[in-house]
């Protein structure tokens, strides 16, 4: 009976010498936990393939985006036009491509603007503490509490229509909450003996915030970071459609869906292409956010 | 000439319910190569001494209120963050309580290991590196080398407090501060720790701080021992004086509500109440609402700690004045 016993797989001791050699850093472990996540997995490879074909696709297609024939209005899906034409006749391929990658760059460097602000200011705050805290923090209080849409319209305004505003505009918005999730992280670690062992070993606040605080923040900062990104696009496509953010003849997917939207009945490919490529890639973001956050998450390690 | 003189150190805490008077006046010495053990309750203010040394109270809402603690020459209390850094790891260390959070956990092992040396420009990378693995060896810590490159939390509590060791002492400082580096672990590698630290002690000639709650530990590990109750130091002689003719009643007491191995059903001595409220000016001796001994004379005016014989000092004054005979 013994030999009908399943036998214990052992790695080759080559393997093993490894492993011994060299350690599992924390990183490795969480790789590891998010490659097991299908979801995440799933939505990481989507995101992919959407940012190269955003990328290269508008170099490759054979109609440019804001190229129009006002013989072929609204016509529906066909071998030349594979996903149909617009009002001015222009095609939808092209513009889906070239909003995806109006899209996906909003969301790309909003999310870094609201990254870098609100990583240096929460650690800041969080690090000195005390009044410099209470200031730090009573000011992002106030900042919260300004309505966004009319902030925006008060840019757009003031500055005139600009894509570069938006981004301004957006990440001035959402480093808000970054911030406040740095602090609170930085304020917990300060408290860590870890911390306190570095000081006593004579080193200067900078290379404790460098060197020791910042990856020990960075787990939290990569989770809201991927969960930004898909927020900071809902929030484009938001003010594209009130007609706030990015004018003819460029486009983005938030503008694609307003202009389907409008004539939804006539031409349904309008809305229903753009519309689920859009919320096809906010899934994506989500599962992959939430993915990252399982495998980071530092409650679920191994101490 | 001592290594270290702290001469009348206070720290208080200004904090919403009022001034904590963590450390009120506080002496003692450490002479070169000597180890010198503090014990008291928690919250008796034997870490916030030694922390204050360091630069690790955090400034608000702990204030340093007066005091001087004269390290070879230069008074810690008044030196610059830059001057500190020039001291704090390479002349004076420290290890902490917790090994489960004293190190850095995205950091692989030899590159905390090396950074003393490297920030304080003892060595380069490739010395600093051996260093750290010779360390690593002397500490005990079997296979070094293949256990080197590893993260913290693949070393167990006790080997994570090794490499604490070899962390604090790979700089060969003058003092180590030993904040309860025993509390944490259990007790057959607590006594691996404490001989492990003493065995460095010797081969280094440091001198030891070793703060501790345990009058056990301190018992087997210290030439001297401070006690301390409520932010003074209410004894203080060599460690055998201490043990055997304990002069104030709170060292009596303490040493009564060790458990021992006593048969089942025998009932643990305890000190009645609570340590006072440190907000609050204390008249007279700080231990007299708990103390068995108490007469009028300890209510009133500050016991200030005396000499009695061979450097044994108390704070009780009515073993000064000759009219308590304790055990």
């Amino acid at each position: 009976m013994a030999e009908l016993l399943p036998q214990p797989k052992m790695p080759p001791a080559a393997d093993l010498f490894e492993q011994a050699e060299q350690g599992h850093s924390l990183w490795q472990d969480a790789w590891h936990r998010l490659r097991k996540n299908h979801m995440a997995v799933i939505g990481g490879i989507f995101i992919l393939i959407m940012g190269m074909a955003s990328f290269f696709g508008p170099m490759m297609v054979e109609h440019g985006y804001q190229e129009q024939n006002l013989e072929l209005r609204e016509t529906p899906p066909s071998a030349d036009h594979w996903l149909g034409t617009d009002k001015l006749g222009r095609d939808l391929l092209s513009r889906v491509l070239y909003g995806g990658r109006i899209s996906l760059t909003v969301g790309l460097v909003a999310t870094a603007v609201s990254l870098t602000i609100g990583v240096l200011y929460g650690t800041i705050s969080g690090y000195c503490g005390g009044k410099t805290d209470a200031v730090m923090m009573r000011l992002v209080d106030i900042l919260y509490a300004l309505p966004f849409t009319i902030f925006v319209i008060l840019l757009m305004v003031f500055f005139g229509r600009d894509i570069r505003l938006m981004f301004v505009a957006i990440g001035a918005v959402e480093w808000l909450t970054m911030a406040r999730i740095v602090r609170g992280q930085v304020l917990s670690l300060r408290k860590q003996e870890f911390i306190e062992a570095c000081i006593a070993l004579g080193l200067p606040m900078w290379k404790i915030i460098v060197r020791h605080l910042a990856p020990n923040v960075l787990g939290p900062v990569i989770v809201y970071s991927t969960l930004t990104i898909p927020a900071v696009m809902l929030l484009e496509a938001f003010l594209s459609f009130l007609g706030l953010g990015v004018q003819e003849p460029m486009c983005s997917w938030g503008s694609l869906i307003k202009e389907g939207a409008e004539i939804m009945e006539e031409a349904p490919w309008l809305l229903l292409f753009p519309g689920s490529l859009f919320a096809a890639t906010l899934f994506s973001l989500n599962f992959l956010g939430d993915g990252l956050r399982d495998a980071l998450d530092p409650r679920a390690s191994k101490d | 000439m001592a290594l270290l003189s702290v001469n009348d150190l206070r720290t208080y805490f200004h904090t919403r319910a009022g001034v904590v008077r963590a450390v009120d006046g506080v002496s003692f010495s450490v002479d070169k190569g000597e180890t010198l053990g503090i014990v008291g309750e928690s919250g008796s203010g034997k870490s916030v001494a030694c922390y204050s040394l360091m630069g690790l109270i955090p400034k608000p809402p702990g204030r340093i209120e007066s005091g001087t603690a004269d390290f070879d020459g230069q008074d810690l209390l008044k030196m610059s963050e830059k001057e500190l850094n020039q001291v704090r790891g390479r002349r004076v260390s420290m290890i902490f309580q917790d090994p489960m959070t004293s190190l850095n956990p995205y950091l692989r092992v030899e590159d905390q290991l090396i950074e003393p040396l490297l920030l304080h420009g003892l060595a380069d990378k490739a010395t600093a590196r051996k260093k750290a693995l010779e360390m690593m060896e002397q500490v005990g810590i079997q296979g070094a080398a293949s256990r080197i490159r590893m993260y913290p939390h693949e070393f167990s509590g006790g080997m994570r407090q090794r490499v604490m060791i070899a962390m604090a002492l790979i700089t060969e400082p003058d003092l180590l501060i030993a904040d309860e580096p025993t509390t944490a672990l259990d007790v057959t590698v607590q006594a691996q720790i404490l001989e492990l630290i003493k065995t460095m002690q010797q081969r280094m000639h440091m001198a030891v701080i070793f703060i501790s709650h345990d009058l056990g530990v301190v018992a087997g590990f210290c030439d001297r021992v401070n006690v301390m109750y409520a932010g003074r130091i209410v004894e203080s002689g060599a460690t055998q004086s201490i043990y055997y003719h304990p002069s104030h009643p709170y060292n009596e007491a303490l040493q009564r509500s060790i458990p021992a191995l006593q048969p089942k059903g025998h009932e643990l001595f305890t000190i009645e109440g609570q340590p006072p409220d440190l907000t609050k000016p204390l008249a007279g001796c700080s231990f007299a609402a708990r103390c068995a001994h108490v007469s009028d004379v300890c209510r009133q005016g500050n016991p200030a700690l005396k000499e009695m014989k061979d450097g044994h000092s108390t704070a009780c004054v009515r073993v000064q004045e000759g009219g308590l005979e304790l055990k």
